[in-house]
């Protein structure tokens, strides 16, 4: 059984309805777990108590890239292989990575007041979250102000595809125009300054919560909106009768 | 091609072709500046190349719709798909077009309303000179924002959305370019990343234009 | 000889088949007259066979670039002249002369007329002349003769029999006699598309109904 199979709408249909409840669960334990088990982290010495935004900022920022990836991903798997649930898939996908680019912001901004004494600061992490948003606000207006669902897909893909480059290009363009204040990442490979376990641990938690709960808010949405075309399918069926 | 080219510039200046328009547009919008941050010196200085920049990309903007709208409404955007022309030849034809009779005109432009701004004459050549390279690339996505959106009723608002991120390279380091070359800098770096943005947008955005317009016509 | 052969073609509009089924063959000299009620696909079979979209499924052998199609929409400019508006198309497919279609449908008179001033007969026989000017064999018109008049439908049949003669082939979606008595007659309405499962979708109205 290849992997495409799930592709088909009844199959999806009806494994991500089994899966659901199951990924619905973990999502709300690791998100909870992890940002309620940040922020009964010790101070730190030099941020104080508002290290612990964290624990939100840092797993939707993830998300926010993370979802435009799946997004091309998803736009290329239906441009090549004309996979509906696919097409749906991104666009179910659009709103939520806003949301985590908008949270990713706003955790930001809360953070960036105490620490760098500003609310906004054009530093180049932030604006190319702010660049992402644009993106991810065209994305979702193409799909909306498009009628024919076949033509949207197939728009929006490529759409996804040049604002993905875009976006790429864009980020090392503000790099150019402007260095920042942002901390670098917060969580490195390379050795030398790191966070120390205790933060790093929750902080993993939360990640992985926020990972599920993407997945459960995408499942639900894709759903919805399999639903909604087959409803469109069978309206359109029975005009045409 | 050639043919397509020629009557594309005779239609944009032949009556009704709106021809000027964005020029116009960007005189007011460089005569509005000063009422809004002060008539002086200090204040305009600093900020003419970006104001200069940001009101070629505005004009820009304002005239993107038309360079398929029109040809999609009377059908000849059909036709000139089932002819024997390559899609993506005539998106590239268009957009040469579009910045021969929009862009090209700022260009010319551009110094002139730079003296409103009080731009500084060290600046002036580096100003025609990324206006001259940058610009292209904004016809060009511009041109694949107007495919994108060309069956749309209300594409106008939706067409901004589209293409605006998609010129905050070009914004950046064409108004970068400018700056080095004003404080005596060097404004190479820059100039070459808006070359090579410019080369790559020419070289690429005509496929996914041509996708979206074959998408649109079906 | 023929032109075009059509096999087993399935075409859709709004994501649903139209028609399916679809087979016929063109050969040169003969027309072929398209009918069926209102909706039933006439105009998506033709786009599909001008190459505007892409088929469902089958068939359609024909050479490249053998096509001339012409729609409701003439794709005049207004304000270019009635020359202007054909030496462009004329160009570009690749011809020079444009006096033998100006002549075909009578409007060599109207010559230096700016096209947006014409009636909208006149510019029905301009776009026409259009299709004269490609050069191509294979002619695709969708309701050609909308707001002709009796005496121009007339010179219109004969530019089609010319046509034929010359070794091209027409195939046209109308609802009124062109006089083509030769002209075979393909009924759409047998072909419509029957609702139910198919292994290729169409479109999103199909791979989830």
């Amino acid at each position: 059984m290849s992997i495409w199979e799930y592709a088909n709408p009844v199959k999806f249909m009806r494994s991500s309805g089994a899966a659901l409840p199951w990924i619905v669960g973990a999502a709300v334990i690791c998100t909870v777990g992890g940002v309620a088990w940040g922020f009964l982290t010790p101070e730190d010495y030099r941020q104080g108590s508002t290290v612990k935004i964290v624990f939100l900022h840092v797993p939707a920022a993830m998300m926010a890239i993370n979802i435009w990836v799946m997004m091309l991903v998803a736009s290329l798997i239906w441009l090549i292989r004309r996979h509906h649930v696919s097409a749906l898939a991104a666009k179910a996908a659009a709103p939520i990575g806003a949301v985590m680019t908008l949270i990713a912001l706003a955790t930001g901004a809360i953070w960036g007041q105490p620490m760098w004494g500003t609310w906004w600061e054009w530093d180049p992490r932030l604006t190319s979250f702010l660049i992402l948003l644009l993106f991810y606000i065209g994305y979702i207006a193409l799909w909306s102000a498009v009628e024919d669902a076949d033509s949207a897909a197939d728009l929006t893909g490529v759409l996804c595809l040049v604002g993905s480059v875009f976006a790429l290009l864009s980020r090392y363009a503000v790099l150019f125009w402007n260095q920042g204040l942002h901390q670098g990442a917060s969580l490195s490979v390379a050795p030398g300054e790191r966070m120390s376990a205790i933060y790093r641990y929750p902080l993993y938690l939360s990640m992985l919560g926020f990972f599920l709960l993407f997945l459960a808010l995408l499942l639900i949405r894709t759903r919805t909106e399999i639903r909604r075309r087959r409803l469109a399918a069978l309206q359109a069926k029975e005009a045409r009768a | 091609m050639i043919a397509l080219l020629i009557r594309d510039l005779r239609l944009a200046t032949r009556a009704g072709g709106g021809f000027g328009l964005a020029v116009a547009f960007f005189l007011i919008l460089c005569a509005l500046v000063p009422f809004g941050v002060g008539p002086d010196t200090s204040a305009l200085r600093p900020i003419a190349p970006g104001i200069l920049w940001l009101g070629a990309l505005l004009a820009c903007l304002l005239s993107l719709d038309r360079i398929f709208a029109l040809d999609y409404e009377d059908g000849s955007l059909d036709l000139l798909a089932t002819a024997p022309l390559p899609l993506e030849g005539v998106v590239a034809v268009k957009a040469l077009a579009h910045w021969i009779t929009t862009m090209l005109p700022l260009v010319v432009a551009a110094p002139l309303f730079g003296l409103l701004l009080h731009l500084p004459a060290q600046a002036v050549p580096w100003l025609i000179i990324s206006l001259l390279i940058g610009t292209p690339a904004m016809s060009m996505l511009g041109a694949f924002g107007a495919a994108v959106t060309v069956g749309l009723r209300r594409g106008g608002l939706l067409l901004s959305l589209l293409v605006l991120p998609l010129y905050i390279p070009t914004l950046i380091f064409g108004t970068e370019v400018i700056r080095r070359g004003q404080e005596g800098g060097d404004p190479a770096t820059p100039l070459l990343f808006l070359a090579g943005i410019t080369t790559g947008v020419i070289a690429l955005i005509p496929f996914a234009a041509a996708a979206a317009l074959r998408i649109n016509l079906r | 000889m023929s032109l075009l052969t059509v096999h087993d073609l399935a075409v859709s509009r709004g994501g649903l088949r139209a028609v399916e089924g679809v087979s016929f063959s063109l050969d040169a000299g003969q027309a072929l007259i398209l009918r069926g009620p209102n909706g039933v696909g006439k105009t998506t079979l033709l786009r599909t066979i001008a190459g505007l979209q892409p088929a469902v499924q089958g068939r359609m052998d024909m050479a490249e670039d053998a096509v001339a199609y012409a729609a409701h929409a003439d794709g005049l400019k207004t304000t270019l002249t009635v020359a202007e508006n054909l030496r462009f198309w004329a160009a570009v497919f690749g011809r020079r002369d444009i006096l033998p279609a100006l002549q075909a449908m009578d409007l060599t008179a109207l010559e230096d007329r700016p096209a947006g001033s014409l009636s909208a007969g006149q510019k029905r026989r301009l776009g026409l002349a259009r299709v004269l000017v490609s050069g191509r064999p294979i002619w695709v018109l969708d309701e050609p003769t909308v707001s002709l008049d009796a005496e121009s439908v007339t010179r219109f049949a004969a530019v089609i029999r010319d046509q034929l003669a010359h070794g091209g082939a027409a195939l046209i979606a109308t609802h009124i006699d062109l006089g083509l008595t030769e002209a075979a007659v393909l009924d759409l309405t047998a072909c419509r598309a029957r609702p139910g499962a198919t292994h290729r979708p169409a479109g999103f109205n199909e791979a989830f109904a």
